[in-house]
């Protein structure tokens, strides 16, 4: 079993077992009128056949089917559903097993940013006191593939961090709708040994990716004993539209047996309804025809309930991450996936705030430590993102994989037993009988076994300053050193030798 | 023999054992000889004081303050250790006196200052200073300026440790350094004190020799008052 990851002792749960009946009886009625509009043939042939009504309609250059779903075509897919799925990883020590019936958490970056944040301390002189004092400052640039390299390797070294979403996107001169895939795909299994999971740009890539995957395991049947690369698609679009060319590419992973989340991101108050019930009723029924296509395509195909609902900003429209609402949505997927028993796809620790500080912290603590209560299987998003989830800095990761450690140790049994009641009497005894009458002795064994949290460990000494930020730096500039955990030689050449459109540097 | 028994003391300062019912950290140690069981015997070995003292007791307390600076142990390793070094010292007291070594490292008397009962940072240094084998007379919470200097007198103190936690009652500091002088026995006696409202400044301003921004500032500064 994985050893990744933090079991949460008793998950909270917000919704009550009559409240998730309500939830799964408001999605199958929102399935079967007004259903789904699906862009893709295939999808609706599926579909059909499984006992769906289609009827054809034209959305603007389009084809389209306006499809209702009758729930008994819901609920036989969902038999096949495997609860447990694993990802793999080129470490078989990282492996993630998930299991929808289990409470274990994993978590994970994600999402491709546009920008990463580069932290650059700078001198200042006070004009008040004439001395001088050291402030981070920060320059946004654009996302390459360097930068992907560089969150992939401090990714490996992050102990909080369970598998890796490429988390910055590429957009160097020479990467094109063509090449993308390969070299992100690549850029990531050569600087982690952890699981991979990405979406595919470009449907005739997904091949490429599979190949590249098969050589680093060593063939067709270890990739799908041990799935190195998994598969994310935004297969709705929100409010219940089927995209066909993700479609496409959600039933070409599903054939090929590969894990895949499906991921739907409804905003609350513009593509979603913003109250709880409506967001709630509507995502699941998303989540829900994804892995219908899906086990319709292939019965038993390992598939995750990936739902990442947000709410609106009401003067701009913009996502909001940081906020109760968010936490209400995510908490109730949470349930709704368990309840099916499927795996789960959650989101937390996303700043809304452009730069790492005290909003950004506020916001990231708080959804790090709700969200994850429910006990999805994976949390997305979770490492260095700020500004929604416009901007990664490496930074903010570093101070993310501490939040993360500290809410992982917050769902730790309490250790309350009878058995313990008196060994407990003798120690206040003793402590009691003795000069100074301190616990320390007591302090150092439970220290000693790792039972204590070891406290904050970007904590500055400067009085007049937050130097948080300055130590973050400082670490990630120590981790920058350590060489990455490369594929072997041999398996790069293959790569190389096989797989079209990697960039040499690269290599 | 001998060296394996003085290594085995330290090995025991180092695991925080006072006796054979203690645990060690590394692993379950329960039931073997812990310090006061090791001391009893190197002494009936013959082995001479001083030596379990510095090579024994004191060595294990230098390798927990190593093992400190390198952020490997805590304070309650500190203070467990300081506990070990205690119980061996309660064992090697009526030795000492015949052998003619009165105080190691020198005395100290140590107290909250008076209308103030907190005791966790004084308790800490008290316990601090013995592991690093000083004489210490702990007069406990709420002692009146009087009281301390008269045990300080009595004793025999080089130095006084104050402590308090609260800026309505730090100002007994001063009567404690107004009564030493008082008695003409400022010379004689140095004066350290430390606590959350206290500060360097603070100490300067009451004219006390020194401030402990924590233990281990408080143990330096013994050292230093003390060796003058």
């Amino acid at each position: 079993m994985s050893e990744r990851g933090v079991i949460v002792q008793k998950p909270y749960a917000r919704l009550s077992p009559e409240e998730i009946e309500t939830i799964d009886r408001a999605s199958m009625a929102i399935l079967k009128n007004p259903g789904i509009l699906c862009y893709h043939e295939e999808s609706v042939s599926l579909l059909e056949k499984a006992g769906a009504q289609a009827r054809a309609t034209r959305e603007g250059e389009h084809n389209a089917w306006w499809v209702s779903i009758p729930e008994n075509v819901i609920r036989e897919a969902l038999e096949s559903v495997p609860s447990r799925v694993v990802l793999g990883a080129r470490d078989p020590e990282n492996r993630v097993v998930l299991d929808a019936e289990g409470y274990r958490v994993h978590f994970g970056t994600g999402s491709e940013t546009n920008y990463w944040l580069e932290v650059k301390p700078e001198t200042f002189q006070s004009k008040v006191d004439s001395h001088e004092r050291v402030f981070p400052l920060m320059e946004k640039k654009r996302g390459n593939v360097e930068y992907l390299c560089r969150s992939a390797n401090l990714a490996e070294q992050l102990e909080n961090l369970d598998f890796f979403i490429r988390n910055v996107n590429v957009q160097d001169d020479d990467i094109t709708i063509d090449n993308k895939d390969v070299n992100v795909f690549f850029a990531s299994l050569d600087h982690i040994t952890k699981p991979v999971i990405g979406g595919i740009a470009e449907f005739e890539r997904l091949n490429d990716v599979v190949r590249m995957a098969e050589i680093i395991v060593g063939g067709k049947e270890e990739l799908v004993e041990n799935p190195v690369v998994s598969f994310i698609t935004s297969v709705i679009k929100s409010p219940l539209q089927v995209v066909a060319e993700t479609a496409e590419k959600l039933i070409a992973i599903a054939r090929l047996k590969l894990p895949v989340v499906i991921s739907t991101s409804p905003q609350g108050g513009s593509t979603a309804p913003i109250d709880d019930m409506g967001m709630v009723a509507q995502v699941n029924a998303e989540a829900l025809v994804g892995i219908t296509i899906n086990q319709l395509a292939n019965p038993g195909a390992p598939v995750i309930y990936g739902a990442v609902p947000v709410r609106a900003r009401m003067d701009d429209l913009n996502d909001m991450y940081g906020v109760p609402e968010f936490c209400h949505y995510n908490i109730a997927c949470a349930q709704m996936a368990r309840h099916y028993r499927v795996p789960c796809y959650s989101t937390a620790g996303v700043g809304d705030a452009r730069v790492p500080g005290i909003q950004a912290s506020v916001e990231k603590t708080f959804t790090h430590t709700v969200v994850p209560m429910a006990a999805p299987g994976l949390v997305h998003y979770s490492f260095g993102l700020l500004d929604k989830t416009q901007i990664f800095c490496p930074e903010q990761a570093l101070l993310d994989n501490q939040q993360i450690g500290m809410a992982k140790f917050l769902y730790r049994e309490s250790g309350i037993n009878d058995e313990r009641i008196e060994k407990t009497r003798v120690m206040v005894e003793e402590v009691m009988h003795s000069p100074y009458r301190m616990y320390a002795r007591y302090a150092r064994k439970m220290l000693r076994r790792g039972e204590i949290f070891p406290g904050f460990p970007f904590e500055g000494e400067s009085e007049d300053q937050d130097q948080t930020l300055l130590l973050a730096h400082e670490k990630f500039q120590e981790l920058e050193k350590n060489e990455p955990r490369h594929l072997p030689p041999e398996v790069r050449d293959k790569i190389f030798k096989e797989i079209p459109g990697l960039l040499p540097r690269l290599k | 023999m001998e060296e394996n028994l003085i290594g085995r003391i330290a090995e025991n300062v180092l695991q925080g054992r006072r006796n054979r019912d203690d645990e060690g950290i590394e692993e379950d140690y329960t039931g073997e000889p812990g310090v006061a069981e090791l001391v009893k015997e190197a002494l009936k070995s013959g082995v001479p004081t001083d030596k379990i003292l510095l090579e024994g007791l004191s060595a294990g307390m230098e390798k927990v303050g190593q093992k400190y600076e390198t952020g490997e142990y805590f304070i309650p390793d500190m203070l467990t250790a300081a506990e070990a070094v205690e119980a061996g010292m309660a064992i090697m007291e009526p030795h000492l006196i015949k052998d003619g070594v009165k105080e190691v490292k020198g005395k100290v008397v140590m107290a909250t200052v008076e209308k103030d009962l907190h005791d966790i940072g004084k308790n800490l240094v008290s316990i601090m200073l013995k592991g690093a084998g000083f004489t210490v007379v702990d007069l406990g919470v709420d002692v009146p300026a009087d009281r301390i200097v008269e045990v300080a007198e009595e004793e025999g103190a080089g130095l006084i440790g104050l402590s308090a936690l609260l800026n309505t009652t730090m100002t007994g500091m001063g009567k404690v350094i107004a009564r030493l002088e008082q008695k003409e026995l400022r010379k004689k006696i140095k004066v350290m004190i430390g606590g959350a409202p206290t500060s360097e400044d603070y100490a300067r301003e009451i004219g006390a020799d020194a401030y402990g921004k924590d233990a281990f500032a408080a143990i330096r500064e013994a050292e230093a008052l003390l060796k003058k």
